[in-house]
């Protein structure tokens, strides 16, 4: 088979004072025509990099060195911008991660779409409108009609990736771009938008060049598989090889750092419950003083839940189920306007503020985003000394005991008098957790505390956290939408959709035999379901590259 | 640190710190090189500058020695500026931070009050006081603080609001935090870089209002201010124009000095144009 789009031994380089000189090094990929070809790698490991490299759309200071490019016996990287303008979306098309910055916000979705065609071809205005009304049917937008004349912020984020890839197959190119085209959209929303794909490419015989970071979207959609690390292919093969049989020592850790999605044997955790969580409401009221643009907005319903002592309760859902809502009325960062919130006896719900002040000792929280989360301006130590001092600790004392903590999480207890930006992602959590920690508290509240770290961190923090609460006895709530996460780590899980809890049970059962449709939905679109990463001998005590992250960032 | 680093690299920014050091040297040696009243009769009026190489920048209607009045003058207008600058920016900041914050009805009642002071023309309300509680140089540089708060407590409030939903900030919370202890030890030590380049402004602003008061005879006629000898020099204007120059240049140079420090610290301190 011939390649459609071929790299040759392409190099980038990268403007001196970056963390490394190349930021692709060598790279050579062929896409063949009517297949996916998905490159697989973590943050910082060129994959986007290689497609900004195929499109001339590299970064100011970013240029290719070496290599070509070749589509169609011609070379990209020695042509002109102009020439360049006529490939892209033509021969050409793109997919970006994010489709509401990527779509222009004051032009209807239609305009936009017929703006390929504008550009590329002489139709007239009613063929383009009739090819337009085509392309959105093709991508399975419910009443294209509507939807052509809708503007971005009136389409869903699913229905506005549908219409993104409409504008990027309205040609026909005959390679297909798409740079973490899912990320940004819910599990549900994801499998409905990679069975499009798929369902496109086969149907147009495009070649489809996928980017992605989750190795379970590589096993729901490649065909082929290239795994990227620090700017080098280092793996390459038919999916089935790479994802079951992988070769290089990095792709084998990156795999054994995917949670599988069975759960392990289920803990027996008998304690009592520790926390309880009954018939809690919080709705969001906006608008004015005029009833005309009121809104009410229930992100919580009446919901009920119980933690028993020493075990993981997992909240899972997609984006606007309340969880978060949920958590935050659990530390009071939000009063719910109904129900009680139970813990060792007192009623956190009906507490003053001052009262509740006192009580956080008792109950801590761990953040999502380990950039925003750490106050850029203090120390790493005085963060996690922050807490004992204001419960009436000393100075000393609780810098020197957050110098253990840092042990405990396993950082270098000499970092505590670095700035947060001298650490990495998973760094940062760490002191997030320590901080927390700190307080020695009974219930530990963990907002998605590893969505943002790359596969490898990600796992090495979740072992933390089960290592932690093994050993000091800590019962969490932990909140996720990811169900992999969810399922290696919780006891029990509850469900949520729309502010409501649809299902609780202890997590083989939720697992093994969902009950409520929505569950059962949910389970059903884990990409990559089908897959059970492969657990080699020399991967499953600890990664190689990742467990090198070191105590410091370099 | 690395921010004084930065600034040492901006040829403006080094230019506006000659200058300045320039203005707080004269405001500093004035009274040993004029060790006299800068006030009392010095010799005939109105000699021109170099005409006698005892006064070397010349005399003023009244016959006062004009460089003495300069370097004092000095004092006075750096004075008038940092304590006008620093009570503006105290309100400022308070009033920015607690309605940043807490957001909401107090939100609503802050800035409808800071509203109905930006409206108001500030020179305006400026007279008014003055008019109203004198024309004491202390009561004179209260009020034109009290005029120049509005813009620093909208941009502190613009700074909170963006800072307060950040996770940091949940963060204290859930640690028990008091509010105050947030909002002063927490937010605002990151909400400060904008607000300190804004007070260079303010600063610039504040002498320039003080002169604009001395030249309608409405600051306090016993210092000896850039403002008032501007003001002497009024009625000879057309003949002596040097009277009112003078003090005018040294009023040009000092708030442009005051502001190219401001820009320098801004390119400084404000990460998202460190890469430019």
């Amino acid at each position: 088979m011939s390649a459609v789009l071929s790299i040759e031994a392409l190099t980038v380089a990268l403007p001196p004072g970056a963390d490394r000189p190349h930021a692709l090094e060598d790279v050579t990929l062929g896409l063949n025509a009517n297949e996916i070809l998905c490159v697989v790698g973590e943050s910082g490991s060129g994959k986007s990099m290689t497609a900004g490299a195929i499109l001339g759309l590299l970064p100011e200071g970013v240029h290719a060195t070496a290599g070509r490019v070749i589509l169609d016996g011609r070379d990209l990287l020695t042509m002109t911008e102009e020439q360049l303008q006529k490939i892209r979306g033509a021969r050409i098309g793109m997919i970006f991660q994010e489709p509401m910055t990527a779509l222009n916000p004051l032009r209807t979705i239609g305009d936009q779409i017929g703006e390929m065609f504008r550009i590329h071809t002489p139709l007239g205005k009613a063929e383009i409108e009739n090819q337009v009304l085509g392309l959105l049917r093709d991508v399975h937008i419910p009443d294209p009609e509507a939807a052509r004349r809708a503007y971005p912020h009136e389409l869903s984020g699913g229905q506005r990736q549908r219409a993104m890839i409409a504008m990027a197959l309205a040609l026909e190119p005959r390679v297909l771009i798409a740079d973490e085209p899912t990320t940004a959209l819910d599990v549900t929303t994801q499998a409905q938008i990679l069975k499009l794909i798929r369902e496109l490419q086969q149907r147009k015989g495009t070649a489809v060049l996928f980017i992605t970071h989750d190795f379970g979207v590589v096993a729901e959609i490649a065909d082929r598989v290239a795994v990227m690390q620090r700017g080098k292919v280092v793996e390459e093969g038919r999916a089935d090889e790479v994802l079951n049989r992988p070769r290089h020592p990095y792709t084998r850790a990156l795999i054994a750092a995917v949670p599988p999605l069975a759960p392990p044997p289920p803990k027996v955790v008998t304690g009592e419950p520790v926390l309880r969580i009954e018939h809690v409401s919080k709705t969001y009221r906006k608008g004015g003083l005029l009833s005309r643009n009121k809104r009410v907005t229930h992100a919580v319903k009446d919901a009920t839940l119980s933690l028993p002592h020493g075990g993981t309760l997992g909240i899972v859902g997609e984006s606007g189920s309340g969880k978060s809502t949920l958590a935050r009325c659990i530390v009071r960062l939000l009063d719910p306007d109904s129900g009680s919130i139970l813990l060792g006896g007192k009623d956190l719900a009906r507490l003053s503020r001052a009262e509740m002040r006192a009580e956080t000792r008792n109950i801590q929280m761990v953040f999502q985003d380990p950039f925003a989360s750490l106050n850029p301006r203090r120390k790493a130590g005085e963060l996690v000394a922050q807490g004992p001092m204001v419960h009436g600790e000393g100075r000393a004392k609780a810098l020197a005991r957050a110098k253990e903590l840092f042990a405990l999480v396993g950082l270098d207890p000499n970092a505590t008098e670095r700035y947060p930006h001298e650490f990495s992602g998973g760094q940062r959590q760490r002191i997030g957790l320590a901080r927390a920690l700190a307080l020695e508290p009974k219930v530990l509240v963990a907002d998605e505390p590893v969505s943002a770290l790359d596969v490898s961190v990600q796992a090495q923090v979740l072992r933390l956290l089960a290592d932690l609460r093994e050993r000091l006895g800590l019962s969490m709530v932990f909140i996720t939408h990811d169900l992999r996460v969810a399922a290696q780590i919780c006891d029990r899980i509850a469900v949520m959709k729309e502010g409501v809890v649809v299902e609780e049970g202890p997590t083989a059962e939720v697992f093994t035999a969902p009950r409520h449709p929505y569950t059962q939905a949910l389970l059903a679109s884990v990409p990559g379901r089908t897959w059970t990463p492969p657990v080699s001998p020399d991967a499953a005590a600890e990664p190689s590259r990742p467990s090198a992250e070191p105590a410091l960032a370099p | 640190m690395e921010s004084l680093k930065r600034i040492g690299k901006s040829p403006t920014a080094v230019i506006g710190l000659i200058l300045l050091i320039l203005v707080i040297g004269m405001a500093l040696s004035a009274p040993y090189l004029f060790p006299r009243d800068p006030l009392s009769l010095a010799g005939r009026p109105l000699q021109w500058p170099f005409a006698n190489s005892r006064f070397w920048l010349g005399t003023d209607t009244t016959g006062r020695d004009i460089a003495a009045q300069i370097f004092h003058g000095a004092r006075v207008s750096l004075l008038i500026g940092l304590v006008a600058t620093a009570l503006a920016i105290t309100i400022g900041i308070v009033v920015g931070a607690v309605a940043g914050y807490y957001g909401g009805v107090v939100d609503d009642v802050l800035m409808r009050v800071t509203e109905a002071f930006q409206t108001l023309p500030n020179f305006l309300l400026l007279l008014v006081l003055v008019a109203v509680f004198g024309t004491d140089i202390k009561t004179v540089t209260i009020a034109i603080g009290l005029v120049s708060w509005p813009a620093s407590a909208r941009l502190t409030r613009a700074e909170f609001l963006s800072l307060r939903s950040r996770e940091f900030v949940q963060a204290c919370r859930t640690l028990g935090m008091r509010d105050i202890q947030i909002i002063f030890r927490e937010i605002l030590p990151n909400a400060l870089p904008p607000v300190i380049v804004y007070a260079s402004v303010i600063m610039a602003v504040a002498i320039l209002l003080e002169s604009s008061l001395a030249f309608l005879s409405l600051s306090d006629p016993n210092v000896p201010s850039w403002g008032n000898l501007i003001g002497t020099g009024r009625s000879v204007l057309r003949t002596q124009w040097y009277v009112s120059a003078i003090p005018g240049g040294a009023i040009l140079l000092t708030v442009l000095a005051v502001s190219l420090v401001g820009q320098g610290l801004n390119d400084a301190l404000n990460p998202r144009l460190k890469s430019r």
